[in-house]
């Protein structure tokens, strides 16, 4: 049983003053999170990462397939009480103190009065998160959970992820932050203009490119022979940063060591997931096709 | 259902801080000028203009508090985006609406109260006494409660699925309409051919405000039928259960963008 799962799920609004001019809003998705998983959902502004959200809380209708969480639809009442969800720049009752608030959601859903107390005393800090997982769900949806933080509260939800991953529990949020998501993320998928573009594991996607490798050392000039080893330089102040095939690590090595140069780092270049990103944003439309 | 009391119970916390009962200050100052006014200038009709003015005033201030709160009720909190925290949990779309209703239903009733007791206390004043009739008021007073019934199912309708403003114009317009009901049947019976059809069927469709409205009548010191209080009842039940199935109906199928 997969924690998150959409089949073919897709949204289209009717825009226009007769509503008769389709926008398509997300295509076909098919998409399935493990769970225990933390799975990042990318994609730059407008991609549809909140719409597929909306679609997954029942806050906005699909126009065709299905979504199940746990293995149930969406629409069950049980589903709910098992996940939590952070819409993005969330707002809150302002008439309601921040206790008031989390023990109104707590009412909600269904927090026995007796658990209630020692659980929203302990999160009053974070309002907005604590109101997704006071009920201790399984599964818990972020939509940009990142937006709007100093970097202490960055921190703080990043931990608080892990926390949650730790836990066993699984985390689906929406970013377009790659940092973050690279860091926290066991899988993401990349998300744009309501197509999914592209899904795998961040190890996966991160992985040394071609057989690439970095070499920094200190000097003031390219020595003679690099060139010939396919080398790319480039010089910053008295160090240079070479990446060249790793099958042409032992001669370059050889070239450092005649010429009497400091070798500083010698490391496999690894793509990075803004890399990844990049690629599947700016390819053509072509669906990705993948199941989970 | 406990879900239900919940929400209502919070619509009924933000309209008492966002200061909403402060009307009853302003109610309070009319009621008592009034009263002493009246005590002053008006020989054995004292009675009469306290009863008048004073459920008028109930009437009045109740309409403009469920219209302007009634309006935003759903579309401040889509606006706002405070639903998506709520039905993102195990709240039924449905229990949102009737929450909302019982919540706004319950202020105004608190308002009601307040007010008549206001009334009351001028009536006092005026007539050192109270009378047998006086307690036809009471029937007045819940009439004005099932007007706000239905006012409040019809602001919370329009709500659903139209702007604030749009709803106060339909939900302010029926109210205006339906205080005409039973003039626009008297029409009808008189009209002839598709005019008739068009009367007959708007005078049906529109509330009945017009039957819930037995201010003159208290204020005379005249009777309440037992029959009329049974009709009453049983109308404005069935017209505000419908017009929240309508409301539950739209909202059920409605996008939150």
């Amino acid at each position: 049983m997969f924690a998150i799962e959409t089949i073919n799920l897709e949204k289209t609004y009717a825009v226009g003053f007769w509503r008769k001019k389709p926008r398509v809003a997300l295509r076909p998705l098919n998409l399935a999170v493990e769970e225990g998983e933390v799975f990042g959902f990318l994609g730059p502004n407008g991609a549809g990462k909140t719409t597929t959200l909306k679609l997954l809380m029942g806050l906005v209708l699909p126009t065709g397939g299905t979504a199940r969480i746990l293995g149930k639809s969406i629409n069950e009442a049980e589903v709910k009480a098992q996940i939590g969800f952070l819409p993005e720049q969330p707002y809150f009752y302002d008439y309601l103190t921040a206790k008031e608030l989390l023990e109104y959601y707590a009412r909600l859903s269904g927090v026995e009065p007796k658990e209630r107390t020692g659980k929203i005393d302990a999160m009053l800090q974070r309002v907005g998160l604590a109101q997704a997982i006071l009920h201790d769900p399984k599964v818990v949806f972020l939509d940009e959970p990142m937006s709007g933080l100093d970097p202490t509260g960055r921190r703080e939800v990043r931990d608080l992820m892990e926390e949650l991953k730790q836990q066993g529990k699984t985390v689906f949020f929406s970013t377009h932050i790659l940092s973050d998501a690279e860091a926290l993320c066991d899988r993401v998928a990349v998300i744009h203009r309501g197509e999914l573009r592209g899904i795998g594991r961040v190890a996966e996607l991160t992985a040394s490119v071609a057989g690439k490798v970095e070499m920094i050392w200190n000097g003031n000039a390219v020595p003679a022979g690099f060139s010939g080893l396919g080398a790319e330089c480039h010089i910053s102040g008295d160090t240079i940063r070479a990446a060249l095939p790793e099958a042409q690590q032992e001669a370059a090595l050889e070239i450092l060591r005649r010429e009497r140069l400091r070798l500083i780092s010698l490391t496999p270049v690894r793509s990075s997931l803004e890399e990844y990103y990049l690629q599947k944003v700016n390819s053509a439309a072509k669906p990705a096709g993948v199941a989970q | 259902m406990s879900r239900v009391v919940h929400i209502a119970s919070n619509t009924f916390r933000e309209a008492v801080r966002d200061r909403v009962l402060y009307n009853l200050v302003a109610f309070a100052v009319l009621l008592s000028g009034a009263a002493i006014l009246v005590g002053q200038i008006s020989i054995d009709i004292e009675r009469l203009v306290v009863v008048n003015l004073g459920l008028t005033a109930v009437s009045l201030f109740g309409v403009v508090i469920a219209i302007f709160i009634g309006i935003g009720l759903v579309s401040k909190e889509i606006e706002k985006r405070t639903l998506y925290t709520v039905l993102s949990r195990p709240v039924r779309r449905w229990e949102f609406i009737v929450g909302k209703f019982f919540g706004l239903t319950g202020t105004l009733v608190v308002n009601t109260v307040c007010m008549a007791i206001g009334v009351f206390a001028a009536l006092l004043y005026v007539s050192h006494k109270f009378q047998a009739s006086d307690r036809w008021i009471l029937v007045a007073l819940y009439f004005i409660v099932l007007q706000f019934l239905i006012l409040c199912s019809l602001t919370l309708l329009f709500s659903s699925f139209s702007s604030p403003l749009l709803s106060a114009v339909f939900a302010f317009s029926l109210f205006v309409i339906g205080s005409f009901a039973e003039d626009l049947r008297g029409f009808a019976g008189m009209s002839h051919g598709l005019t008739q059809g068009l009367a007959t069927g708007a005078a049906y469709l529109v509330p009945n405000f017009s039957a819930l409205n037995v201010i003159g009548q208290v204020a005379h010191e005249q009777a309440i039928s037992g029959r009329l209080i049974a009709y009453n009842t049983g109308y404005a039940l069935a017209y505000s259960a419908m017009a929240i199935c309508g409301a539950v109906l739209i909202f059920e199928r409605r996008n939150l963008k």
